[in-house]
């Protein structure tokens, strides 16, 4: 069952499209992901979701829901960080614990919550005085807090060192073996690679790929990468007539050449007819970070 | 849980952190009483002067010092807070709850209202006891006087903001717009004591005329028609400029 429908979704500042056409469903109890370089529309995307902005052209649903026209019973199920925003600065993370939770008919209790962010220690200390880390970690929790069904992360990592980082990351996984459907907007591919069911790689307010991770992935052009040092020079035009190959590197002797499996393949006779040893040879998967940057060049 | 304009979770948190300003503790609720306590100070104040019909010109300061509370409390108190709710994404935060972001426009209106009102009791109190100035004559004229002022103020606080972009230019509008409004309300010449051309034309700004509506009430008798319409057209016409321009984010 969906519970975010996005349907060509569209919205302009100053007659300048920062959304163009956006389409795409999450699923109920997934993470989805949205990826995509700055400015590419990601914040605006989900602000038409959470209902902070209202929509030019296109349809969005939560739970069936119109976020704009039927606002108060979206924020009822769907809990929301923003990618900016404060608190009163002299407000403790107590008091603002306890303000939120009051908001929401069934809120979730927010100690354990406080407990799992790292927030216990500091319950009196005063808004103002929390590191980028701290608030973060804050509003983490002052999403979750309302028991939502349906959670959106913006840039949920920003600020957090590597440990809070990781601990973050497993509270989400968390939060989703509970039900919850999470919507990770982030520019992390190690975060958006070990947490996304799937990601729509959204580039110039447009969906340009959407798909699993490892789809992602093996739709790139060099979704494979083969590295060795020859024990003796090959002839480039021999390595530029690989099939499927995507590109070739030498640099310092060694030799990095991306394809697919069949590259793989060709590489492997290639060295053994030309009487070729290969040191260190490594055949790798390339990464979501290669899948990304080839997807949005290729639209630019 | 609540979605009207007015959540009481939010009222108590704002009261709470007015509670941590001693700045606006100092301002909206001391500053008008200790004004009115040096004037009072001074032995000429204490005598009976002609030119303000007889009156003590420290008799005269009371309403005065009254009007001084709200007005600080409206024009330099409210609208950069507020201003700075919207420019550091705390309405915006807000909106993302079940809650509406103008609980917490009304909350501080609720908040600056109160230490308005109490401001003025501290200086009715303080007028009585240091300085035997008679309490208002006409307690219930004077009560719907400045509870119109008090509209009027924060409603001009709302317009200020809504206005604003930034805290910083909050700040400077406010205190700009502060000195014409300490004006008007007599701070520097009460406006008994105006020449009759300019009290006219102070009777209808908002301030003058709450002025003047708090002489008639403390001095016996029913405000002024006039004064009371016009405190009431500017807490319209200030409500309607607010509502209009004001944006959560």
């Amino acid at each position: 069952m969906s519970v975010i429908d996005v349907t060509d979704l569209r919205k302009s500042y100053g007659g300048r499209a920062a959304v163009d056409g956006v389409s795409f469903t999450v699923e109920e109890g997934e993470i989805f992901g949205i990826l995509g370089p700055n400015g590419a529309g990601k914040t605006t995307t989900v602000e038409c979701v959470e209902g902070l902005r209202v929509p030019d052209a296109g349809r969005v649903r939560v739970t069936g829901l119109d976020p704009v026209a039927d606002h108060e019973e979206v924020t009822r199920v769907l809990g929301a960080q923003l990618q900016q925003s404060e608190l009163q600065p002299k407000l403790t993370v107590r008091e603002a614990l306890e303000l939120y939770t009051s908001f929401y008919p069934r809120p979730a209790d927010w100690r354990p919550l406080a407990e799992r962010l790292g927030l216990t220690g500091k319950l009196t200390t005063r808004f103002g005085k929390l590191s980028g880390g701290q608030k973060q970690r804050l509003f983490i929790a002052l999403a979750l807090i309302g028991n939502p069904r349906i959670v959106v992360l913006d840039e949920l990592t920003t600020g957090l060192d590597p440990r809070a980082r990781r601990d973050t990351w497993e509270l989400i996984e968390d939060v989703r073996a509970g039900g919850v459907t999470v919507l990770l907007v982030t520019h992390f591919m190690e975060e958006a690679q070990r947490l996304c069911d799937r990601i729509a790689v959204i580039d110039k307010g447009r969906v340009a790929a959407l798909d699993t991770p490892s789809g992602l992935i093996r739709r790139s052009a060099g979704a494979t990468v083969i590295s060795f040092t020859p024990s003796a020079p090959l002839d480039d035009a021999d390595l530029n007539t690989l099939p499927q190959l995507a590109s070739v590197q030498h640099k310092d002797g060694r030799i990095t050449l991306s394809g697919t499996d069949e590259t793989v393949n060709a590489v492997i006779t290639l060295l053994a007819r030309s009487r070729v040893t290969a040191h260190q040879l490594r055949v790798t998967d390339a990464t979501l970070d290669d899948a990304f940057l080839d997807l949005t060049e290729a639209t630019a | 849980m609540s979605t009207d304009v007015l959540d009481t979770a939010v009222l108590r948190s704002e009261f709470r952190l007015f509670r941590r300003e001693p700045g606006g503790i100092f301002w909206v609720m001391l500053f008008p009483t200790v004004l009115l306590a040096i004037l009072g100070s001074i032995p000429s104040f204490r005598e009976a002067d002609p030119g303000l019909g007889g009156l003590r010109p420290v008799d005269a300061y009371v309403p005065v010092a009254v009007l001084l509370g709200l007005i600080v409390g409206g024009l330099q108190g409210m609208p950069p807070t507020l201003t700075g709710y919207r420019e550091s994404g705390i309405l915006r935060r807000m909106s993302t709850t079940p809650v509406r972001p103008s609980a917490l426009l009304t909350a501080q209106m609720v908040v600056f209202g109160a230490a308005a009102l109490l401001s003025a009791l501290v200086a009715l109190a303080v007028g009585r006891l240091a300085f035997r100035v008679a309490l208002p004559e006409q307690p219930l004229g004077y009560l719907l006087a400045l509870l119109l002022a008090l509209l009027a103020s924060l409603a001009l606080g709302a317009v200020l903001s809504a206005v604003s972009r930034t805290t910083k230019i909050a700040t400077a509008v406010g205190s700009t717009t502060l000195f014409p409004a300490m004006f008007t309300a007599g701070v520097w010449l009460p406006v008994e004591a105006m020449p009759d051309l300019l009290a006219d034309i102070v009777g209808w700004t908002p301030f003058g005329a709450a002025a003047r509506a708090l002489n008639e009430a403390a001095a016996g008798d029913w405000p002024g028609a006039l004064h009371l319409a016009v405190l009431a057209g500017w807490t319209v016409l200030l409500t309607a400029a607010a509502s209009r321009w004001f944006r959560w984010e």
